[in-house]
């Protein structure tokens, strides 16, 4: 499979996918616009309540290429981030209390300075997340060797798996995953991550399969951590919901489905104020493979760097400046205000 | 007037029926949101019930509703078909069984 990208695809243009979200229908017209909803609850304009999460995008490049990836990564992507914005990225964390630093794709560990960069950041003692794709430790014997890796650095792996069963899980992401996915599992298993008797935190990371939102996280839990037990004797931390956003190959996905209004009207009707104070760009910075800065992953998608007055690059870093900022919102947003909240630590209710 | 009896908009309207009295709704609500919470079964054990209920009562407005809800609780699409199996094994099963009434009053009526 192609990235829309590669392909041309019109929704490839972040201002046609916003355009998309706001006007596509009759329905999608009358929606109440994000913004308002923030307004109802004194929350407008949205602004950071500090930085704690420092999310690195290492790449778009990846080695999958998954029905409802936000990113549109695939192996037909080529940006990858330079070292010299990756030593932008040291210089900014060296000057700051930020205490954890979150790497991300695509395929993180595809970009070629990882392991560099990776020893870099836990010197400056960061707690280092690494959210993996599982398959991708599986393929070459660089990548095989990197549980370890981790391991020795005390690297929590935050890992995706969409399904506890085969069909489901193929199905987002491609033939094979299930079981490869299985097999990166158990070796992390092995080397003692998701054990009670080790610091080794493994997570999984749900997101549904199809358009209906994350039951609750706790019960999704209990049935993960069940079946992989039961099937696989493979076990774990914590399980965290996502929900899916309605950007790039998943608006795609909504839009050949017909599912878009529905779905729109399902994350508008489930708003929730508390989620909507625990947004993940309150507390987050994400910083995209070329050095712009983004409000979150999903702004950094639609291109919508942090807000004109706060520094746009990362070698302008200016923490107080950035904690001053107005967040960007569209209506995008209500993915991450839908029922018990999400972001990348999953439900925040 | 719809030409059909049953449009899939109008299960956003079941909240509504309070309209023509709400009392009994209200009570019915709290009711029915007692029953779905997490208790000894499971939120995602409770859907599968109501999933085969749906289609033993063959309500489509159910059927949507909880097909959604089973999948967002995490069930899988061999639980829910399973679900639907036991429903129409009992559907099938309790016509079968009034047999027994059948072949009795048969026996009874027979030299
Ligand atoms: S969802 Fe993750 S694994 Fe899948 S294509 Fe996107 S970045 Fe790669
Ligand atoms: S999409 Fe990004 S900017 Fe919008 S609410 Fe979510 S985290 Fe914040």
């Amino acid at each position: 499979m192609k990235s829309l990208k590669t392909l041309n695809h019109n929704l490839s243009d972040p201002a046609y996918q916003l355009h998309v979200l706001n006007n596509h229908s009759e329905s999608l017209r009358q929606q109440p616009k994000f913004e308002e909803k923030l307004k109802d609850i004194n929350l407008f304009p949205l602004r950071p309540t500090g930085i704690e999460i420092f999310q690195v995008n290492l790449g778009y490049m990846c080695n999958m290429t998954c029905k409802h990836c936000h990113v549109d990564a695939g192996p037909d992507r080529t940006e990858v981030m330079s070292k010299e914005t990756l030593q932008h990225c040291l210089e900014a964390l060296r000057h700051s209390d930020i205490s954890t630093v979150d790497l991300t794709g695509g395929a993180p560990e595809m970009n070629p300075h990882f392991r560099w960069f990776l020893e870099e950041v836990s010197e400056l003692g960061k707690d280092v997340i690494v959210r993996s794709n599982l398959t991708i430790l599986t393929t070459a014997p660089k990548y095989q060797a990197l549980p370890e890796f981790f391991a020795e650095h005390q690297v929590e792996v935050t890992c995706s798996l969409p399904f506890y069963n085969k069909s489901r899980t193929d199905r987002q992401r491609g033939e094979g995953t299930y079981d490869r996915s299985i097999k990166a599992l158990k070796k992390l298993n092995d080397i003692g991550y998701g054990k009670e008797e080790t610091e080794l935190e493994l997570n999984l990371v749900y997101n549904p399969a199809g358009a209906f939102l994350p039951g609750g996280q706790e019960g999704l839990e209990n049935e993960f951590k069940r079946q992989l037990a039961r099937k696989h004797d493979i076990t774990f931390n914590n399980l965290f919901t996502i929900t899916n956003l309605p950007i790039s190959r998943y608006l795609n996905f909504l839009l050949e489905s017909g599912n878009l209004d529905e779905y729109m009207d399902k994350l508008i009707t489930s708003f929730n104020p508390a989620a909507a104070k625990g947004v993940m760009c309150r507390n987050t910075i994400s910083v995209g493979w070329d050095g712009t800065l983004y409000d979150c992953d999903f702004n950094q998608m639609l291109e919508m760097p942090v807000e004109e007055d706060a520094p746009r690059h990362i070698s302008e870093w200016n923490e107080s400046e950035l904690n001053s900022r107005e967040i960007r919102i569209n209506q995008h947003c209500f993915g991450c205000t839908a029922g018990a909240g999400s972001s990348c630590g999953g439900a925040t209710t | 007037m719809s030409d059909t009896y049953y449009n899939p908009k109008d299960l956003k309207k079941f909240e509504d029926v309070g309209e023509f009295g709400p009392e009994l709704a209200e009570k019915f609500f709290d009711y029915y949101g007692a029953v779905f919470e997490e208790g000894a079964l499971s939120a995602r054990e409770k859907a599968l019930i109501a999933l085969a209920v749906s289609h033993t009562v063959q309500c489509p407005y159910c059927i949507d509703a909880y097909t959604s809800e089973s999948l967002e609780k995490g069930a899988s699409e061999e639980q829910m078909m399973e679900a639907v199996h036991v429903a129409s094994a009992i559907r099938g099963g309790s016509s079968l069984v009034h047999g027994v009434q059948m072949m009795n009053k048969t026996k009874d009526l027979s030299m």
